[in-house]
């Protein structure tokens, strides 16, 4: 597929009502790309995984992915626990029900909150760092450049991009659970005068295989929009530094709507 | 009569309502160097886009060897893209690559050569534009002439025969932009590759060019040989000349 994309029409719009309609088929076709470059991305996955040159591009994503935001997720994952924990466990004190803290925090986790917070942290810090650098690329002619040495862009470098997204959601999905458990653990401890043993053993009691593979499966559709979202932004740059800018924005706020919206959706099927 | 190797037939190319190329008909036979001049915004950097299907005319064709370029299928685009090495404005080098390494990437990425047949090409190629001394260094790390020879090599290295230049000798001091415009006209006599430039330095163009052409709102204005160029009688030929004249005074 060429990523140079041209404007689908050549002259002005004749009326406002026309100007809509164009802006509505410009939306649906951008939709149709974004799909077309997931689609083409993930037929070049096994060659990614086999070219020594893409599993070379793959490892450095996946560091980036992986590694590089491993403090952030930790630090909102360690909040997002802890803060669960003391607003849920302020209302069970209420009740004298404080041995069931872990069983909610875990729960509130592995459902939820683990992968959509890993999603965010993603969205924010690799996403909007793929539009930038597709996008600086796109104005400075390096992919067009690419294009006529008849290298597809969409192998050399959205291919890699989104599968170490996909890779890495559901790992560090699974990391924001621990981390969000031990988070509220501490607070349990130090705050509510929950025993750790106890907390922990109604924590692992709640921890269905269910919940786990939903939760995982949030994360890998997360991985997969985000990888997306961003990689289509960045190629579909224009307009030199201010473009960029734009589509860093626009790829973190697609993201975040697509990441809610998204995991309701499964939620709702996996659930009802 | 031969086929020209590269033919626009009454190419228009509009963006929102505007015709930016507005029928422009010219051809470029093998082994020729074809300078692009005109005022900025007038559409020479479209015109070369068409060529490898960067852009698409709205009306008329554009011809590679008898390939219509915007209407070929993906296959025969390949193998037109193959034959066409492209100097961008900036030279369009990978940042995260080395110099050798963004040469060499063309061959590995779409030939099956070993490797050290891909280090040969790279070294002649680097020694072509003269650069074989930085081959080790990053886009980041050379200056913006050093960064467009090192486009040039990678427009060359692939042995293309059809090599096209967006402003070449742009942005770049006087001793480096000679050094530029011979490269031009080396690998066109050397290597017989047919070269169309876009340029704003009619001095250069008028030392490396077998014809000029004067674009103007879209429209040709003028094609013709050095010495008829300058002596042309056409008014806009005579504006445009006395305005580069104005510039080099």
């Amino acid at each position: 597929m060429t990523i140079s994309r041209e404007p689908i029409w050549d002259d002005a719009p004749a009326s406002k009502l026309q100007a809509t309609l164009r802006h509505l088929t410009t939306f649906l076709s951008s939709l149709g790309w974004a799909a077309r470059i997931f689609i083409e991305s993930a037929a070049y996955f096994p060659s990614t995984l086999v070219r020594r040159d893409s599993r070379t591009v793959l490892m450095s994503q996946l560091y980036v992915t992986g590694i590089r935001t491993l403090p952030v997720v930790t630090v909102v994952s360690l909040f997002t626990g802890m803060i669960l924990a003391l607003q849920v466990g302020l209302e069970l004190r209420r009740f004298n029900q404080e041995m069931y803290l872990g069983a909610a925090v875990m729960v509130s986790l592995i459902r939820e909150m683990g992968p959509f917070s890993c999603g965010m942290c993603l969205a924010a810090c690799v996403g909007s760092a793929i539009a930038a650098e597709l996008g600086t690329m796109k104005v400075n002619d390096e992919i067009a450049a690419l294009e006529i040495m008849s290298i597809s862009p969409v192998r050399y470098l959205a291919a890699p991009r989104i599968l170490a997204l996909i890779m890495m959601a559901p790992l560090l999905g699974f990391f924001c659970c621990v981390i969000g458990t031990m988070g509220g653990g501490i607070v349990g401890v130090t705050q509510l005068g929950v025993d750790f043993g106890q907390y922990m053993a109604s924590a692992i009691s709640m921890a269905d295989t269910k919940d786990l593979f939903v939760g995982l499966l949030k994360a890998f559709v997360f991985g997969a929009v985000i990888g997306t979202v961003s990689v289509s932004e960045g190629f579909g740059t224009s307009m030199g530094a201010t473009g960029v800018g734009k589509s860093t924005q626009r790829s973190v706020i697609v993201s975040f709507l697509l990441i809610l919206m998204l995991g309701y959706m499964v939620t709702r099927v996996c659930y009802q | 009569m031969n086929t020209p190797l590269i033919e626009f037939d009454n190419v228009v190319k509009k963006f929102n309502g505007v015709a930016v190329l507005d029928g422009l008909s010219f051809t470029v036979e093998k082994g020729e160097v074809l300078a692009l001049v005109g005022p900025s915004g007038t559409g020479k950097s479209v015109t070369l886009k068409h060529l490898v299907r960067l852009l698409t005319p709205s009306s008329g064709r554009v011809l590679v060897d008898g390939v219509d370029v915007g209407e070929c299928s993906s296959k025969e685009l390949d193998k037109i893209r193959a034959r066409i090495g492209y100097l961008f404005q900036g030279g369009a080098l990978l940042a995260w690559m080395n110099v050798f390494d963004n040469v060499a990437l063309p061959l590995r990425e779409c030939t099956n050569l070993p490797e050290s047949e891909i280090e040969r090409k790279v070294e002649d190629a680097l020694a072509a534009v003269e650069l074989s001394a930085a081959k080790e260094k990053y886009p980041a790390e050379i200056s913006g002439g050093m960064q467009k020879r090192a486009g040039l090599a990678r427009a060359i290295v692939r042995s293309s025969d059809i090599v096209l230049y967006d402003e070449p000798t742009s942005g770049l001091d006087p001793v480096t932009s000679v050094t530029i415009n011979r490269l031009i006209r080396k690998l066109n006599r050397e290597l017989g590759i047919t070269s169309v430039v876009v340029t704003h330095d009619l001095q250069g163009a008028l030392a490396f060019a077998d014809r000029i052409l004067l674009i103007k709102d879209g429209k040709k204005v003028e094609c013709a040989t050095c010495e008829e160029f300058v002596k042309s009688d056409k008014p806009a030929v005579k504006e445009f000349l006395a305005a580069m004249k104005g510039e080099l005074k």
